[in-house]
């Protein structure tokens, strides 16, 4: 296959990919209303009771009861299908973005493809942890989530496939960004839970509804070992591409391993804020609900460091965004620090 | 006197200072206050509230331009923002990350990093060595236990115990009727060295950032470096740097290749640039080569030598009114933009009558449109032009202040016009030479060189800070996964028959423990068949 084959190949995968998640989103949304008005049943609001809805004690059993619950359980398996199918093709249209480019790379050189990468990683984290964490219930909110971002990212943040800029030729390519990637899904997920624990607290507070989708989120307890679970996965991954990888590349290919670049500042506040969430949970006074707010803040300086700093900075170097990168910005030996001319943005 | 705390404000007001007292209410107050101010550097809300801090304190440098990182960018804000610099020059907003704010923010968390991880260290030394903790009255009242009747005598049922505990990796110690276990110790040693990493990695960063040293010189496609302070064009040292710390190599650029892109999305973009060097690391050692690559640093001992730029370098004869050569070579213009459209000067201090300058743009691949004036329509050298305007008159040249050899100083100096008023251009292609009016001298472009900008740094301490790093994340992997537990068991003989309690807990808090305790159950009980005694513990305990 020609490369501009793997090209359209992708981009078709891309938006197949986005009408499958569509359908299992409305597979799981009517998985969810068949529920709506039913009263969620004690066993159900056990923190460890967080798997898909399960039936309702036999006291209520009606016939109306079984049937929404057989309905619901159905969808629910029909969404999970759906989705897996389409992260199998989410996966397809990474692989046509990689074979596409000339010479042959990983699909990660832009912020369309970041995104791509994201999001698919967004999806698989959820595939793989659903079963051991309990967290079928959360499906509508990923699957939303996820096709939300694509189509912001294919709107928005399409490009062509182009070769890499120089810089970018690294083995730490690989290795630095797919592990930004891996800890910015598994850090979404977990700031997720933490805006459901954050939903669900406030609903108990007022005294709780015992319908609705919310009433059939864990206990918030659970949600927010949860989160940690996700966090504590992402924080060390994290720390691996932007303390240990990031600066050993910078250092190859700018001459410096930590330049206070905008992107690198961004990268280390949200590692900081990271940290302090982790601290949180371990402070009394912190635990919980501000803590899920710190998580919060970490994930909003996550996805502005990915994006907003693209759009916003000029001095980044790391400017996914230049469609034409400046090859050369101006070098400038009178002054007296000009240690930073890359031939290219990275 | 009385031991207990009181208010500072209490005792100053009541106790009138008695120099001659022993012990003066104010030493106690003093030094309880002190340790009061301890107590709170030190306590994880501190901390907390100080991590916050120092990412709120980084916010800055990533809007304002920093000298260190673009020092071109940083006078250009400057110009644009006359008023507001100073203050922000009083601030330390164009070097955020040196400034007292900053710095005193990090060096707090440092040491209130050290005050905790002290104690913690010494604790943590005692748990190690103390025995597991014991067992709780009742186990039965913990969230997670359990309790169950069986024939088995007491011996034998917290005999099985140990052994499962120990198989599972659990410290134990039994008494008469309980078994205490815990295992998970390497947790905390894990979040100890993470903590002690990040002085570490702080301490490689200093030392780097005191003792080395970033440099940057421009070097001719076929011109020659060596390694000593003069040849620099910009030179950063550390505050302790010692140039006697400098590697004596040198180094030539024979050759240099540019690959360009000519059609694609990315037509115009320059791709494997190399440069190609022999060097010596000493002036007695054996030339080698090496190609210098984006990506590819040259380590020489502990210098790195970096390929970070490269543009052209117009090869200008200047000659003066009694036309004598007074300025001739290569000389590196400045690329502004991706087409390497570039800026240059040329200065001619000698030229008689008067100094003549010259000053410019080259353009690789000349192009013109009347709305756009000249620019360059590819970065390649394919159609080379420089367009230039002179200057004659003093330029500044002989008074002794050092000038950058990329600006003109034209206060004393005339702009060069056609006699008949117009403005004159020099516009030349490489091989042509115009005269400049009223026989001022000549220009001529001879042709066009090429340049390397290389970056040359001595990082000390940077093996340190990523063995820091290293270490963090390892000890953050102890730290986040391993689970500290902690598991009883206790046996007693009622009513003829042995009643067994079982409880667990995470220390780590909020991990779920129920299947840790599920499986220590059931390996008791003998139901898990991996770890299941023999028998079965069903129809044994069925026998009489
Ligand atoms: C540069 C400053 C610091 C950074 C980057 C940092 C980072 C971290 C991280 C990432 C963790 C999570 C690992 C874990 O849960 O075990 C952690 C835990 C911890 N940190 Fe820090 N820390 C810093 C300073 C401090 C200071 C000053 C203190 C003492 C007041 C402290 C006390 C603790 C404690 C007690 C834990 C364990 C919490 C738990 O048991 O979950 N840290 N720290």
């Amino acid at each position: 296959m020609s490369n501009a084959a793997w090209e359209s190949l992708s981009n078709q995968a891309v938006a197949a990919a986005g009408v499958v998640y569509f359908l299992a989103l409305l597979a799981h949304l009517v998985e969810w209303s068949a529920l709506r008005r039913l009263p969620v049943a004690k066993a159900e609001r056990q923190p460890v009771g967080a798997g898909a809805p399960v039936p309702a004690d036999d006291t209520t059993t009606t016939g109306d009861l079984e049937s929404a619950h057989h309905r619901s359980a159905m969808f629910g398996r029909l969404g999970l299908l759906l989705t897996v199918l389409a992260c199998a093709i989410h996966f397809v249209a990474l692989l046509g973005r990689g074979l596409a480019a000339d010479p042959v790379r990983v699909p990660w050189g832009n912020m369309y493809e970041f995104t791509l990468s994201g999001t698919f990683f967004v999806t698989l984290i959820f595939l793989v942890v659903r079963q051991r964490l309990r967290l079928a219930w959360m499906a509508p909110i990923v699957v939303g989530t996820v096709l939300t971002l694509l189509m912001i990212d294919v709107i928005w943040l399409h490009e062509e496939v182009a070769p890499l800029t120089e810089a970018l030729y690294s083995p730490w390519l690989v290795i630095h960004v797919v592990s930004a990637v891996i800890a910015t899904a598994a850090f979404t997920l977990g700031g997720l839970l933490s805006v459901l624990y954050l939903l669900k607290e406030r609903q108990l507070a007022r005294g709780g509804g015992t319908t609705g989708y919310l009433a059939r989120v864990p206990e918030p307890a659970a949600l927010d070992r949860t989160a940690y679970r996700l966090h504590a996965f992402a924080f060390p991954v994290w720390t691996f591409a932007v303390l240990i990888t990031g600066p050993i590349w910078a250092h190859e290919a700018w001459s410096r391993y930590w330049n206070w670049d905008p992107k690198e500042v961004w990268a280390f506040i949200t590692w900081v804020v990271y940290a302090a969430y982790l601290h949180a949970r371990a402070t009394a006074g912190w635990k919980g609900r501000n803590a899920a707010y710190l998580a919060l803040l970490g994930t909003a300086t996550l996805w502005f460091n990915f994006i907003g700093i693209n759009f916003f900075s000029t001095t980044s170097q790391h400017s996914y965004a230049d469609a034409p990168p400046a090859v050369v910005r101006t070098v400038d030996p009178g002054a007296a620090d000009a240690a930073h001319d890359p031939l290219v943005g990275v | 006197m009385s031991t207990d705390v009181r208010p500072e404000g209490h005792v100053a007001s009541s106790s009138p200072v008695e120099p001659e007292a022993p012990r003066r209410p104010g030493d106690l107050t003093f030094r309880e206050s002190l340790r009061w101010l301890w107590r709170q550097v030190t306590s994880m809300r501190t901390a907390l509230v100080l991590l916050l801090m120092l990412a709120l304190a980084a916010v800055p440098g990533s809007v304002v331009p920093q000298s260190d990182v673009d020092a071109l960018e940083v006078t250009r804000w400057q110009e644009a923002n006359p008023r507001l610099t100073p203050i922000y020059e009083w601030l330390g907003l164009f070097s955020v990350y040196d400034s007292v704010w900053f710095s005193a923010i990090y060096i707090l968390l440092m040491v209130s990093l050290v005050g905790c991880i002290l104690p913690r260290t010494f604790v943590y030394l005692r748990a190690l060595r103390s025995r597991p903790a014991r067992a709780p009255r009742y186990l039965t009242r913990l969230p997670d236990s359990t309790s169950w009747t069986t024939d088995e005598d007491v011996e034998t049922v917290l005999a099985r115990a140990r052994e499962v505990l120990r198989k599972r990796r659990y410290r134990v110690d039994a008494t008469d009727e309980t078994v205490a276990s815990e295992r998970g110790y390497l947790r905390e040693a894990g979040n100890l060295v993470f903590h002690v990493s990040v002085l570490v990695v702080l301490a490689g960063v200093a030392w780097g950032g005191l003792f080395g040293y970033q440099g940057g010189v421009i070097v001719l496609q076929g011109g020659g470096f060596s390694n000593n302070l003069t040849q620099y064009d910009d030179f950063a040292p550390g505050d302790l740097f010692d140039p006697s710390e400098m590697e004596p190599f040198s180094f030539d650029v024979t050759d240099f290749d540019i690959d360009w892109l000519t059609d694609g999305p990315r037509a115009g973009m320059a791709q494997k640039f190399v440069s190609h060097l022999d060097y010596r690391e000493t002036p007695d050692s054996p030339v080698q080569s090496y190609d210098l690559r984006v990506n590819h640093p040259l380590t020489i001992g502990d210098t790195d030598v970096f390929l970070i730029g490269h543009g052209y370098a117009p090869v200008i004869t200047v000659r003066d009114a009694e036309g004598n050569v007074v300025s001739s070579g290569p000389k590196p213009f400045l690329p502004s933009d991706p087409s390497f459209r570039s800026f240059g000067v040329v200065a001619a201090p000698d030229a008689q009558p008067q100094q003549i300058g010259l000053e410019g743009e080259f353009y690789p691949t000349y192009a013109f449109t009347p709305d756009r004036g000249p620019f360059s329509a590819f970065g390649d050298a394919v159609n080379p032009a420089i367009v230039m305007q002179a200057y004659v008159g003093d330029l500044g040249l002989d008074d002794g202040v050092g000038q950058s050899v990329y600006v003109l100083d034209k206060d004393d100096a005339e702009l060069v016009e056609n006699p008949d008023g117009s403005l004159f251009r020099i516009e030349l292609a490489p091989g042509q030479s115009v005269e400049l009016p009223n026989g001022a001298g000549s220009v001529s472009f001879d042709g066009v060189q090429r340049w390397n900008r290389i970056q040359i740094s001595q990082t000390p301490g940077k093996g340190l800070a990523l063995t820091g790093v290293i270490l963090a994340l390892v000890g953050l992997l102890g730290s986040l996964f391993i689970r500290p537990r902690r598991v009883w068991v206790r046996a007693r003989e009622r009513g003829g028959s042995t009643y067994v309690e079982v409880a667990a807990l995470d220390r780590s808090g909020g991990q779920e423990i129920t299947e840790e305790l599920d499986r220590v159950v059931a390996a008791m009980r003998g139901t898990d068949p991996d770890t299941a005694p023999d028998t079965d513990p069903e129809t044994k305990g069925s026998k009489p």
